[in-house]
């Protein structure tokens, strides 16, 4: 199965990227763009069929490397 | 003493560690490369500055999986001694041996200029040489240093005087503008409640000789030694 991966700073902490990048969008006019949030993507094969079984891959896989909890969240969906 | 310095790949402030404890403090060390497994003979390590693996995925994130980062586990569980300085600091975070997180600087830029910070414990094997409230002058050099972590975790931090360093003016004001990186409370180094690990984002080790022209950095090495001198932490904590 192949996971993909979203990793963005949690709700309530500061993302000084996003803030950068709603500026910029509002000086060329993008007036209604609000709350911009940077975040990573991150794509991976597993060598595993069994949805349940990938998905508890990946979701240890977020809680040990992929994000730091403390002030991140991850998403994620999985796909044959 | 004989004091551990932890090599990474991508460390690049082991060998000022290692010139300020040896050549300007007459100390023997041990460089140790991060695939060791063991700290065995050492009384003090230290993880120095640097780009640990590129500061891929977070700072930190991948060098806390080195092997030598159990040891420095059991090594800080066992009383040792353990001094993170900059990327050391944000590995310690990583690793969970330190409590928080670092997010990117607010200003988004990388900060690289000399700060002032307050010694709020003078209480600590790492502060036992200054003076409560004693005004200290070493630069910083980072992206990532806007420490953060939950209210009632900072409570705790700041009622069990674990917060260390406080980013200051250099008449020892804590206000936000003497802040090079927007963290929490201008927190630039706490420890841990066992109070023998301490993880601090300025670089001691670039001002400890008076050739440089500042040797405020020296204090923090030779609190260190003070307290392997002394022994038994808990006269020095």
């Amino acid at each position: 199965m192949k996971a993909k991966i979203h990793v963005t700073l949690k709700q309530g902490i500061l993302d000084p990227q996003g803030k950068a990048i709603e500026h910029a969008l509002d000086s060329l006019g993008f007036k209604h763009a609000a709350n911009v949030r940077v975040g990573k993507y991150m794509e991976l094969d597993l060598n595993e069929n069994d949805k349940a079984k990938a998905e508890a891959q990946v979701k240890s896989m977020c809680e040990k490397l992929l994000a730091n909890t403390i002030i991140e969240e991850y998403r994620y969906e999985l796909s044959a | 003493m004989n004091i551990g310095v932890v090599v990474f790949p991508g460390s690049n402030c082991d060998h000022d560690c290692q010139h300020v404890l040896k050549d300007v403090l007459g100390q023997a060390v041990t460089m140790v490369w991060h695939k060791e497994s063991s700290l065995a003979g050492l009384d003090a390590v230290i993880l120095p500055g640097g780009f640990s693996y590129g500061d891929y995925l977070r700072t930190g994130a991948i060098a806390r999986f080195s092997p030598v980062m159990q040891a420095v586990k059991r090594f800080s569980v066992e009383g040792g001694l353990v001094l993170g300085i900059c990327n050391g600091f944000q590995i310690l975070l990583e690793a969970g041996l330190l409590p928080g997180a670092m997010l990117p600087n607010r200003s988004l830029h990388f900060v690289c200029r000399e700060t002032y910070v307050k010694v709020e414990n003078a209480a600590t094997p790492f502060t036992n040489r200054c003076k409560s409230g004693q005004v200290l002058k070493i630069p910083v050099a980072h992206a990532d240093g806007n420490y953060y972590t939950d209210p009632v975790t900072l409570a705790g931090l700041q009622a069990n005087a674990q917060v260390v360093f406080r980013y200051c003016t250099p008449d020892g004001n804590v206000i936000p503008e003497a802040c090079p990186n927007g963290s929490l409370d201008n927190v630039a180094g706490i420890r841990n409640a066992d109070g023998n690990v301490l993880g601090l984002m300025p670089h001691p080790e670039r001002c400890a000789e008076g050739m440089l022209g500042n040797e405020d950095g020296r204090a923090i090495f030779q609190s260190m030694m003070a307290a392997w001198e002394g022994k038994t932490l808990a006269e020095v904590r």
